[in-house]
């Protein structure tokens, strides 16, 4: 029973993890490879605005996100924008990006076990007898909002829509006066925020380190690639594929099998299924 | 104010050398030897002159030399970018390491742990050969991680700790100049396969059109391979070089640093040709030696600058200053 | 099977996601024959290029070259056998000159095989080529970029990289389609010389009339289902032909 709820939390940690890379890969094919970083910043500066200005904890959060969706902003106009089209150079440049802020975090001070947030409630319950401290039902819950909000995003509002067809085709988008730029602006923009909101419900469980940022980066590639790009089925099916078969190595395997277990993942699915759980044939011609 | 233009006029040995003319003198022959023969001199001679460390230094520069080669090789020439180079420094620093711990002499070692290596490199990316573009760049990044996590999580080879008490080379200059006669003998010999064989051509066709290499009846695959065994042997001949350079190898060889300085250097130096890979190695690893007391903000410093050459500055040193090299420039007014 | 008979395409089916591209397809071609495939765009030809050359894989059926089946070999073997094939997309190494992108082809082991491929010097035997099939040798065209070339030179370079490998038969997609009304009547006698060279062709084709100087029986093909087949006259009076063409509302004319 343990294995089966810690799946769910682990798999939906990864969804949370993973869905602004999938939204902004998916929607204006900007491999946004600052993803970890802007996972980082955000509970970084959540931190500082939380303990070094000492605002309520609830205006840390928002000021954080707002930021992360800001440098979000700034890293496809002044940077990847220039690059479009170009994926290598794209990769590059963001992952530049993204060393950068790592790194510099790290400079300044963002060492050791001393960065911690609290959690949003603290406890814990038992559910079906195991334990599960609220911070993890957040989670649940958190991971389930995202998707929903991006759901009626994507269904109800015109910028989701007119993000829809950029996604699907385009030229065609192009043609029916749809912005492109505009719409990657806002995915990529969109995907920080959410890296950021998963940064705030996730680092409460644990600290916040700079080699989190790798991880989160490794994990979203992983669930992306995995699913599917651009098909939201494909990235919450290979999160839980993921996630399960993490749970199932730690328990039965050890702990320290998870990260190899999620690189493994990946290999063979690319391999043995290059279009990914859910791809294409658009994609198998994209890919293979 | 009159408005003005920058004019470019190349040079007359240039547009002579470029089609099919002949040379009329030794000046000309000595213009377009020179650039070569002063990078040959002064890796031969600059060994001598400098302190111990920065012996040290030089090796190390080679090394990742090397590895730039060998990306800029796959990426320009072949179209397959590999973020891997971390995984081919790896696993030939593990061969040779083993090899050496199970008493193999190092200079048996470093040859068999070099090829063993290529062999075992090529047929472990056999899989992902069909990947284009932005997937085979994202599996061949996960398979150094992969590597290095399998070791700390299994403690095979020596788990985190590695393998320890490995030979040394006798002395500094060995290596050294061990290092530089590679390089440049693998310059010669990539740059003659890509510019003057057929097989470059093939190698070039396979970058530009995979579809019309298979309708020429030939096999993609097998060139694939060809590619990638001779641009992973560079990279585990790294390997087993550093390993008894340190005398030790570790999880540390599959580090990203060895997959991320290769791509930094291709795009510092300017990608098209092998020299601009070397350029930039030249360049970024004796500079981000002599920044080794700012830490990591270091990093910070060359992520900028990657930054700023992939999106700003996307020709590269290398073709800035072979326009200088080879034209004059001079205003005109329009 | 008899000797003469080079290709013969059985029941060959293929679909992309419920689409069907191409639908229980069959015909035979005798050495030295030239067939015409036709039909409305959107109906299948490229793809039928593709299944026979192996290009894409089919869900069904069995393609023979010389008695052999080959319906699983890859591409590349294909080739390899003397079936070579041109693509409508032009798909030259645009980085390379135009010579250049003759050598891998005359790099192949099959040509290496042959005589031609022993005679030393593969950049002078490309040009050579370039010269067979309308490259002027002094123009400097053949030493131009790929990428640079007008659409007419990149057409013949296509059908030559299909010839640098001594094929006995070459699959043709669209080689008119494109181009200019005089670049047009250039290519005739090309495709008439390497039918007198005894090249066996299958010619994909919109433009009929330049099509049926050449070929003496087609094949018509409308959503993927062969609806005809014979002489140029028995095409054009079938009805089925007529209704595939004109009927409906995307109509199509006979140029």
């Amino acid at each position: 029973m343990d294995l089966i709820i810690y799946g769910i939390v682990n798999s939906i940690t990864l969804i949370l993890m993973s869905i602004g890379f999938a939204l902004a890969y998916g929607v204006s094919r900007v491999p946004n490879f600052a993803h970890g970083a802007l996972f980082i910043l955000a509970g970084y500066l959540t931190w500082v605005f939380r303990y070094r200005v000492d605002l309520p904890y609830w205006l840390s959060i928002i000021l954080a996100l707002i930021i992360v969706g800001l440098v979000g902003i700034a890293l496809y106009q002044f940077i990847l924008i220039r690059v479009r089209g170009m994926p290598i150079s794209e990769i590059i440049a963001s992952f530049g990006v993204g060393l950068a802020i790592l790194e510099f975090l790290r400079w300044s001070g963002l060492r050791g076990t001393a960065h911690m947030l609290p959690p949003f409630i603290s406890g814990t319950v038992r559910i079906f007898d195991v334990p599960l401290d609220y911070q993890r039902i957040i989670v649940i819950f958190g991971g389930i909002g995202i998707l929903l909000f991006l759901w009626a995003f994507t269904t109800f509002t015109k910028t989701g829509l007119s993000l829809k067809a950029i996604a699907q085709n385009e030229r065609a988008g192009l043609v029916l006066g749809i912005d492109a730029d505009r719409a990657a602006t806002v995915a990529v923009s969109l995907g920080a925020v959410f890296a950021g909101v998963a940064a705030v419900i996730l680092l409460p469980l644990g600290n916040i380190v700079v080699e989190m940022g790798y991880e989160v980066l490794v994990f979203a590639i992983a669930v992306s690639v995995c699913g599917g790009l651009g098909s939201w089925k494909g990235a919450v099916l290979a999160s839980f594929l993921i996630g399960f078969a993490q749970t199932i190595t730690v328990s039965f395997v050890a702990p320290h099998y998870h990260f190899v277990m999620a690189l493994f993942i990946i290999i063979i699915v690319l391999i043995f299924k290059p279009s990914g759980l859910f791809g294409r044939q658009k994609e198998l011609e994209e890919r293979v | 104010m009159p408005e003005l233009r920058k004019e470019r006029l190349d040079r007359g040995v240039k547009v002579r050398s470029d089609s099919i003319y002949a040379l009329s003198s030794m000046k000309e022959i000595l213009y377009l030897l020179g650039p070569g023969l002063v990078l040959i001199l002064l890796l031969l001679v600059l060994p001598l002159v400098v302190s111990p460390y920065w012996q040290r230094v030089m090796a190390i520069t080679g090394v990742y030399a090397l590895l730039s080669i060998s990306f800029g090789f796959l990426a320009n020439y072949v179209g397959l970018v590999s973020l891997g180079g971390a995984f081919y420094v790896g696993v030939g620093g593990y061969l040779s390491g083993l090899l050496n711990a199970a008493g193999v002499p190092l200079i048996l070692s470093i040859p068999i742990a070099t090829l063993l290596g290529a062999v075992i490199c090529t047929l472990l990316l056999l899989p992902c050969l069909p990947l284009r573009g932005v997937y085979f760049a994202i599996i061949s990044f996960i398979y150094p991680l992969f590597a290095g996590r399998l070791i700390a999580a299994t403690g095979y080879f020596g788990g985190t700790d590695g393998i320890p008490g490995l030979d040394r080379f006798p002395s500094i200059w060995v290596a050294l100049y061990m290092a530089i006669f590679i390089l440049l003998i693998v310059l010669y010999g990539l740059s003659r396969m890509v510019n003057y064989e057929d097989v470059g051509l093939v190698f070039r066709g396979v970058k530009d059109n995979e579809l019309a290499i298979k309708a020429s009846a030939l096999n993609l695959t097998w060139y694939k391979v060809q590619a990638v065994f001779i641009s992973s042997a560079m990279g585990t001949f790294a390997g087993a070089y550093l390993a008894h350079l340190y005398g030790w190898v570790g999880m540390s060889l599959f580090a990203i640093d060895f997959s991320i300085l290769p791509v930094a250097a291709t795009v510092v130096g300017g990608s098209g040709t092998l020299y601009g890979p070397l350029l930039g190695a030249l360049i970024l690893v004796p500079a981000s030696e002599s920044m080794r007391a700012f830490g990591t903000l270091r990093i910070v410093f060359y992520a900028v600058l990657l930054v700023f050459f992939v999106v700003f500055w996307t020709e590269g040193i290398l073709d800035f200053l072979k326009r200088k090299y080879e034209q004059f420039e001079h205003w005109v007014r329009i | 099977m008899s000797d003469d008979i080079i290709l013969k395409v059985e029941n060959v089916s293929k679909s992309f996601g419920g689409v069907k591209a191409v639908d229980n397809i069959s015909f035979t071609l005798r050495r030295g024959e030239v067939l015409g495939i036709i039909g409305p765009n959107g109906s299948g030809k490229t793809t039928i290029i593709n299944l026979i050359t192996g290009f894409v894989e089919k869900d069904s059926g069995k393609v023979y070259y010389k008695g052999e089946d080959i319906s699983e070999w890859q591409p590349h073997k294909i080739a390899d056998v003397g079936l070579a094939r041109t693509f409508q997309a032009m798909r030259p190494y645009p980085t390379l000159p135009a010579y250049k992108n003759i050598i891998p082809p005359l790099y192949s082991p099959r040509a290496r095989r042959s005589a031609r491929g022993k005679l030393g010097d593969r950049s002078a035997v490309a040009i050579d080529l370039l010269e067979e099939v309308g490259f002027e040798r002094d123009a400097r065209v053949p030493y131009k970029l790929a990428g640079a070339l007008p659409l007419g030179y990149l057409k013949r370079l296509e059908l030559c990289r299909c010839l640098a490998l001594m094929p006995e038969m070459i699959i043709c997609d669209e080689v008119f389609s494109g181009l200019s009304m005089s670049e047009i009547v250039s290519m005739v006698p090309l495709m008439e010389k390497l039918q007198r060279d005894g090249i066996t062709l299958i010619m994909v084709e919109h433009r009929l009339r330049e099509l049926f100087k050449i070929a003496k029986k087609a094949i018509v093909l409308n959503f993927g289902e062969k609806i005809a087949e014979g002489s140029p006259d028995e095409i054009f009076n079938d009805p089925k032909v007529k209704e595939a063409y004109f009927g409906g509302e995307d109509s199509y004319v006979f140029k």
